[in-house]
């Protein structure tokens, strides 16, 4: 475990930056964002960026290829660029978790080679949460907020930021930084630990469980008649597959250049009316049915093709931005019974 | 503090219920926080004494659901309507977009909604929120508990509050305001006195954080179209792809371009942005055009007043002195 | 010098029954106005709708000119009336975005004005070339 002193964070950064594009989470006007580090970014001190990580592997627009038509020709023009080598800082170990999540999808066969590319490419540097908010439940999925995973794990405490690395990207990383750290004994991140278990204990999500829902529960929930409660007051809006780090849902569109075709891949979310439409027109015609899909997505259909493993990380980012203020922890409270009281 | 309390309005709801006038109501249902209300229907006494909430969150504006609800059936909704809220009633009930013989239109007195947003940038971790004498105070996990002055907490659409009145409903709870003067227009002076060049950057910074979620669109009161062109891939400019910043203000300057001379200014839009992109500055922009091009008009005012963007005199402004008039301005 | 090879694009919307007119009298009378000007025949100016304009940016365009009858002279007695609200607004919000104003034009042009319609054509070209490209409302999407 090596260390660094808070008030030299910026060497630490300027070290980082010389072999990697560096991104931290800033303070904007919009809250905490992801943004590159030129050298006079201040890391936040928010608990967590307004929207997740996910962006640095699956961007919510990109250009796919090209196609370009000449007479009776059609060239496809490959619009890839090696990517290069960037590291994140700040990851949240729930937003650490979220990348398990999409890997399982775009990393199975067929695999995304986009998504594989920047994901090769990219060092994740997790930090515990020290403040974990109130809208927090991310050990009703057992992550722990404490001890993320990462390629770097660090530990932020009064005065210092603890570092270990926990895979070879890390090792490779920390080697670029060894001259700027000393070396640390794990003292103080075990007692930064014990505080910060005792703070999740008194979060007030603490007892919220997910053991109501997974593997193979879809006939249990999917005629349930609390959705309808549930729906009623949603608007449609896609905020919170969008702020999701896990949501990994998407639409190619293509735009006419006149003499030619921009292919974009881009987000798109299950609670908009044309999601997945087809020439019969939409699978799901109500807002009931729509979101519906969501929650069983993610706490249903996707442990059971993942062996148990919950497409949510409870980041808390849906709680906090729903703009009627329905999410995933009412929903698993309505439906979870008896053991969510 | 709302002037009215909560057990005044449940009951109220009870009575309503019981009497048969109204078959369910529509009010704001508790949530895991103080400032988590999410509006849903209650159709009991006990629901209501368990569920509903009334106070400093309830900030949604229940007009636009009347559309979805008024159509599920053949009883009447009692709906509780603060003084913005009327307006877009009012203007829906212009539109013809919901059957006022199904509703029964309470009106509460407002005393202006609270921001959360707020509170959560200088407060972490907020475990509940409540008020006495004008200063809100938050019980919060890490910095104790953190005292605010009410008026701080306001987002712009209460601070520039431009009515107190009910203008709908069909019994009012509490006493009725005035219309107000209020200095919401503001803001956008002082957009029009900066350069173009100013204004470009203002608006590419607030707009290029859209993430083109579509809430601003689908908590409107005056969007209720079945379908949305933003929704149809036929239309060519469906969402999605926001490949770079003209989506986002193709996408704003058709949105509150569509409302124009139909907003009624609720702030819906602001409220919900989960980006805090400041939406009702565009509005708010055609409203002052539209009032000094066309004369002072307040959509939702009245029921069946006529828009001026559908309507005409034969002297008016033409479009290259309504952009000089801008420069004037500068 | 590339200022002088460099040729907007401009979108003309044309009322069928003036506007239009008008430009097949400038045409028949020999009157010269710059070939960059692409006309696109609306049945009265009021069909042009603000999406539209904004279409006509993303696509190319680097200055969007609606031309109608003149007030009071209307096919259908009243479009151009509101074509005159609609635009002073959408203008009146463009600018407020910080889009250049000159980008945008209304213009009223009879069936007898050939000589009007050239000349408007080309001043509009003129200031439009004087701006530049657009950059402020291109969609990059589109771009070749």
């Amino acid at each position: 475990m090596r260390k660094i002193s808070l008030d030299r964070l910026d060497a630490l950064f300027a070290a980082i930056s010389k072999a990697y594009t560096l991104y931290i989470p800033t303070d904007t006007k919009a809250g905490a964002k992801f943004e590159k580090w030129h050298g006079e970014e201040r890391l936040s001190d928010a608990l967590n960026t307004v929207r997740s990580p996910k962006d640095f592997f699956f961007p919510q627009t990109e250009n796919l290829m090209d196609f370009k038509v000449e007479g009776k020709n059609i060239e496809v023009i490959d619009t890839r660029s090696e990517c290069g080598d960037f590291a994140v800082f700040g990851v949240r170990a729930c937003d650490v978790k979220s990348f398990d999540i999409l890997d399982r999808v775009f990393l199975s066969d067929p695999v995304d080679s986009y998504y594989k590319n920047r994901r090769e490419h990219g060092v994740i540097i997790s930090l515990a949460c020290t403040k974990p908010a109130e809208t927090c439940f991310c050990h009703t999925f057992g992550i722990d907020a404490a001890s993320p995973e990462g390629d770097v794990v660090c530990h932020k405490t009064e005065d210092a930021l603890y570092m270990e690395a926990r895979s070879e990207k890390g090792e490779k990383l920390m080697s670029a930084v060894s001259d700027i750290t000393e070396d640390a004994d794990s003292a103080a991140v075990d007692a930064q630990k014990k505080l910060i278990e005792d703070r999740l204990a008194k979060l007030p999500l603490a007892e919220l469980s997910a053991d109501a829902f997974g593997d193979g529960k879809t006939s249990e929930f999917f005629n349930a008649p609390e959705w309808s409660e549930l729906s009623e007051a949603c608007l449609g809006c896609g905020t919170c597959t969008f702020v999701c780090p896990t949501c990994q849902c998407y639409d190619i569109k293509d735009f006419n250049t006149g003499h030619g075709v921009k292919r974009f891949r881009c987000w798109d979310s299950c609670m908009y009316s044309d999601f997945t439409k087809m020439s019969a027109g939409q699978p799901r015609l109500t807002q009931l049915e729509r979101f519906r899909q969501r929650f069983m997505h993610k706490l249903v259909y996707y442990p059971t093709n993942n062996d148990g493993l919950f497409s949510c990380v409870g980041c808390g980012r849906c709680v906090a931005k729903c703009p009627i203020h329905m999410n995933i922890v009412k929903v698993m409270k309505k439906l979870g019974g008896s053991k969510n009281g | 503090m709302q002037e009215i309390k909560r057990e005044v309005l449940v009951n109220k709801a009870k009575e309503l219920l019981s009497d048969g006038t109204v078959d369910r109501v529509l009010g704001w249902k508790r949530g895991e926080f103080d400032y988590d209300v999410t509006p849903g229907v209650f159709r009991s006494a006990e629901e209501l004494d368990s569920g509903f909430v009334w106070g400093d969150f309830c900030g949604a504006n229940f007009s636009k659901y009347l559309v979805k609800e008024t159509a599920k059936g053949e009883g009447r909704v009692l709906v509780f309507l603060k003084p913005c809220d009327t307006y877009s009633f009012n203007q829906l009930l212009t539109e013809h977009r919901f059957d006022r013989e199904k509703v029964y239109a309470l009106g509460v007195p407002c005393n202006g909604m609270l921001d959360i947003s707020r509170i959560k940038e200088s407060a972490e971790g907020i475990v509940s929120v409540c008020e006495e004498d004008g200063k809100v105070t938050a019980d919060t996990l890490y910095d104790g508990k953190k005292t605010f002055d009410r008026d701080a907490l306001l987002p712009d659409r209460c601070s520039n509050c431009k009515s107190k009145k009910h203008v709908a409903y069909d019994e009012l709870l509490g006493s009725d305001g005035e219309v107000l003067d209020s200095g919401r227009f503001d803001e956008v002076e002082k957009l029009e006195k900066m350069t173009a060049d100013e204004r470009f950057a203002f608006w590419q910074g607030e707009l290029s954080r859209c993430i083109r979620c579509n809430a601003c669109r689908d908590v409107c009161p005056a969007c209720t179209c079945e379908k949305c062109v933003f929704d149809n891939p036929d239309s060519g400019v469906e969402n999605k792809a926001a490949a770079d910043s003209f989506e986002e203000k193709m996408f704003h300057i058709i949105r509150a371009f569509h409302v124009a001379g139909r907003c009624t200014d609720c702030g819906e839009c602001s409220r919900v942005c989960p980006q805090h992109i400041p939406l009702h500055l565009l509005n708010r922009k055609f409203i002052k055009d539209i009032d000094e091009f066309y004369g002072e008009y307040q959509a939702g005012a009245e029921v069946g007043s006529r828009a001026p963007v559908v309507n005409y005199t034969t002297d008016d402004i033409e479009p290259s002195q309504a952009v000089e008039r801008g420069e004037q301005n500068a | 010098m590339q200022v002088n090879e460099y040729k907007p694009l401009i979108v003309a919307f044309c009322c069928n029954w003036c506007s239009y007119a008008g430009a097949d009298l400038a045409g028949n009378n020999r009157l010269n106005y710059p070939a960059d000007v692409k006309i696109i025949r609306v049945p009265c100016s009021c069909r042009v709708n603000p999406m539209f304009i904004l279409r006509a940016f993303q696509r190319g365009a680097d200055g969007v000119i609606i031309c109608g009858c003149h007030p009071g002279d209307c096919h259908y007695t009243s479009g151009n009336y509101y074509t005159r609200r609609r635009m002073a607004l959408l203008f009146s919000m463009l600018d407020y975005l910080g889009i250049e104003r000159e980008r945008t034009r209304v213009e009223w042009v009879s069936a007898a004005e050939g000589a009007k319609f050239a000349a408007t054509m080309k001043d509009f070209a003129e200031k439009v070339a004087s701006l530049g490209e657009n950059k402020r409302l291109e969609d990059l999407r589109c771009k070749k």
